[in-house]
């Protein structure tokens, strides 16, 4: 082809089609969980396009903020199918990349020599974060203001600079029409122009070091005479047909909610977002958007305002060295031991419990159980640390240290204050960390086969 | 044992619906009354949008919302709906169809009368989560002659406004049993029977989970066919990739 030939003379179209699609060499045996990084992508592009349509309506003005988004649901034609897209889109491309994080989390993607694919993923994660915090300000409803209040908040209690640095953020005393304006700068183009360059070097990190896969083998180890990974397949055309499976059951879901159920029940789109903002009436029960709740429990865990707002932004920041945490050789839970799956479980099942507390106005149950969900978060990452090194590692000591941190916590937090009700929650969710550290430590000590790993295959399997 | 990740995904979520609400307590709030909000019955937004206009739009604006948009969902000619019109333009001509469903109350004034202005109620129905809040305050109002209109609300406590429907329901009053429930029995009957003046608080909430949302009367024909033309191209794109795959072992 002579246009296509006209073209790389200049610039390296077929080299980069084949380097990152054509050529590009992926284990065989990606399963379920390996949809989730195109699904991210195509999630981002949604974000993309419907926001540039939504940002052909709206206005970043206090006072016409909220009508514009009526505006557009009312008289904007297709302006509602439009907004609803954005607004589930932001809460499936956070399904998307919890599940995309667990992935690497159970199958050890973020091991060397992928850390730093892990690293620019954490920091997409961050910018997503932002992203929708700030996004979730601009249709200025009574959520929008107050849930901006709370975390904004959060920054005054930063020792002797809070107060300037949470008036530079709101550029205002209050949050106020120039808090909206900037954080409509920062949602517009700002953060989504780092994500777009993050998720490029994302991609380019990854195709330096390949894919892993749900048996961590590495694939190059392995290759043909001609330099092809003998479990390796070209991206295009197994991963591309597969792909288009994942994207239109991931419509399917997508579509359904947008169709059907675009509230998502009230979590998606809170029903307090539907009364206009107002600095004046504080709404009875104020909850961040879902995807942050996990978070949020562990900041009302702590009673004090500025360590909890450290235990909040240190339960994302230990995940940034996750890969000098575990330095286990075997990247798979299928080939470590039972005590890893059983930490891994515990893990899931707790930021599954932290995120809908988080939802939930509180109570003394509920409160200590959050409490007790915080420890266990936290202590994951020591006992995954425990676990690098299975044979040698000195459980009984490991369980020892790791119960004496959990009760040094509670002697701290003991308050003689405490109500009969919440000193008996107290002692009877004791049990909980308890439980966590011994199925965790106790148990591969105790129960040699729940210590016992098992052999890497050189091949990949299935 | 080959672990199978996405079973372990989904007893954990599964575990963890089950712990997380058990502790969850409902706040101490009168349960509402089902609505059975149905809106496919045009007659009644109709009647709702009647109603509205007459009773409720004085104070409370749907400001978001046009005239003939309404009658353009409710399946009437723009001349249908100009007799709910009220309010005029700069030039003192009665609005026309095209215009917001505002009001002529000036805020100063209500915040005199009231001591706050009465909320636009263009999308109350959503800020309330559905009509069942809505079809229980229009039937919650008690005689409570401590309050400043003479009223209070079972569903909205201290509410502060009068109940302007009392002229159809009547006068009710509050009865509460021992064990603490709390029932309303009418004391004085309104102009309407007990059946009609049900009707008149469906007619309003039905109306008013209409327009809070226009788009509810069409996205889920939109969706039917969206979800069929995704679950042809879902079954093709399936065949397509194990056509591709047959040859990877």
């Amino acid at each position: 082809m002579s246009l296509l030939n006209w073209i790389d003379a200049r610039f390296p179209a077929t080299k980069v089609w084949n380097e990152h699609i054509a050529e590009y060499y992926a284990p065989k045996n990606f399963n379920f969980f390996y949809f989730f990084g195109s699904l991210a992508m195509l999630c981002l592009v949604l974000q993309i396009v419907t926001g540039i349509f939504l940002t052909m309506h709206y206005k970043p003005d206090a006072e016409m903020a909220f009508a514009s988004v009526e505006y557009i649901m009312r008289d904007v034609p297709g302006g509602w199918f439009i907004r609803y897209m954005h607004s589930t889109g932001a809460s499936m491309f956070f399904i998307v990349i919890y599940l995309h994080m667990f992935r690497g989390l159970i199958y050890g993607s973020f091991k060397g020599p992928r850390e730093l694919v892990w690293l620019i993923g954490m920091l997409i994660y961050l910018a997503l974060m932002a992203e929708a915090f700030m996004g979730y300000l601009l249709p200025w409803g009574q959520m929008s203001f107050w849930g901006a209040q709370v975390i904004i908040n959060l920054f005054n209690t930063i020792p002797f600079i809070g107060d300037v640095v949470s008036t530079t953020i709101r550029g205002d005393f209050v949050i106020s029409d120039p808090t909206l304006n900037r954080f409509f700068a920062f949602h517009v183009v700002a953060v989504p122009l780092i994500l777009v360059g993050l998720v490029f070097v994302h991609i380019v990190a990854l195709h330096t070091v390949g894919s892993n896969n749900p048996d961590g083998v590495e694939i190059k180890k392995l290759k043909d005479e001609k330099g092809i990974p003998l479990d390796g397949i070209p991206f295009h055309p197994y991963y591309t047909v597969k792909d288009i499976v994942g994207v239109v059951v991931f419509l399917i879901v997508f579509f359904f909610i947008v169709f059907f159920m675009p509230e998502g029940g009230g979590y998606f789109i809170e029903h307090a977002n539907f009364e206009p903002a107002n600095a004046l009436k504080t709404p009875e029960h104020i909850a961040p958007v879902w995807y942050f709740t996990p978070f949020y429990t562990v900041l009302r865990a702590v009673p004090d305002p500025w360590y909890g707002t450290l235990a909040m932004f240190a339960a994302i920041a230990v995940l940034f060295v996750l890969p000098w945490l575990d330095k286990n050789p075997i990247k798979s839970v299928r080939y470590r031991n039972k005590a890893h799956l059983i930490n891994l479980s515990w893990f899931a099942i707790t930021f599954i419990v932290l995120g809908f507390l988080g939802v939930m106005a509180v109570t003394d149950t509920l409160k200590e159980l959050g409490t007790r969900g915080t420890q266990i978060y936290f202590l994951f990452f020591a006992v995954t640390y425990v676990h690098s090194r299975p044979q040698q590692a000195n459980y009984l000591m490991w369980f020892v240290i790791l119960l004496v941190s959990v009760l040094f916590w509670d002697f701290l937090r003991y308050d003689a204050s405490f109500t009969a009700n919440q000193s008996s929650l107290f002692w009877q969710f004791l049990l909980l960390p308890i439980a966590y550290l011994a199925t965790t430590l106790l148990l591969p000590h105790f129960v040699g086969g729940a210590n016992k790993e098992k052999e890497v295959p050189t091949r990949v399997t299935g | 044992m080959k672990l199978n990740s996405f079973k372990l995904l989904v007893a954990a979520t599964f575990l963890s619906v089950l712990v997380a609400p058990t502790a969850y307590s409902a706040a101490d709030k009168e349960p509402n009354l089902d609505a059975n909000v149905d809106l496919s019955d045009k007659v009644s937004l109709a009647r709702g949008a009647k109603y509205y206009a007459n009773y409720c739009m004085g104070c409370h604006s749907l400001g978001f919302s046009r005239y003939n948009r309404v009658a353009a969902d409710l399946g009437m000619e723009e001349a249908d709906i100009k007799p709910l019109i009220f309010t005029r333009d700069d030039d003192d001509n009665i609005h026309k169809p095209g215009a917001l469903m505002v009001n002529a109350i000036r805020t100063k004034d209500a915040i005199r009368w009231f001591g706050i202005a009465p909320p636009d109620l263009t999308v109350i129905a959503r800020s309330r989560g559905g009509g069942d809040w809505l079809y229980s305050y229009f039937k919650g109002f008690y005689r409570d002659d401590s309050r400043p209109f003479g009223v209070n609300n079972l569903y909205f406590s201290n509410v502060g406004m009068p109940h302007v429907l009392e002229e159809l329901q009547g006068v009710q009053e509050l009865v509460v049993a021992d064990d603490g429930t709390k029932t309303l029995t009418l004391a004085e009957p309104g102009r309407m029977s007990a059946g009609e003046y049900d009707q008149v608080a469906k007619d309003l909430t039905n109306f008013l989970v209409y327009v809070g949302e226009p788009a509810q009367l069409h996205r889920t024909f939109y969706g039917i066919l969206t979800l069929l033309f995704l679950l042809v191209l879902l079954v093709l794109s399936y065949f397509l990739k194990k056509e591709f795959w047959k040859d990877i072992h």
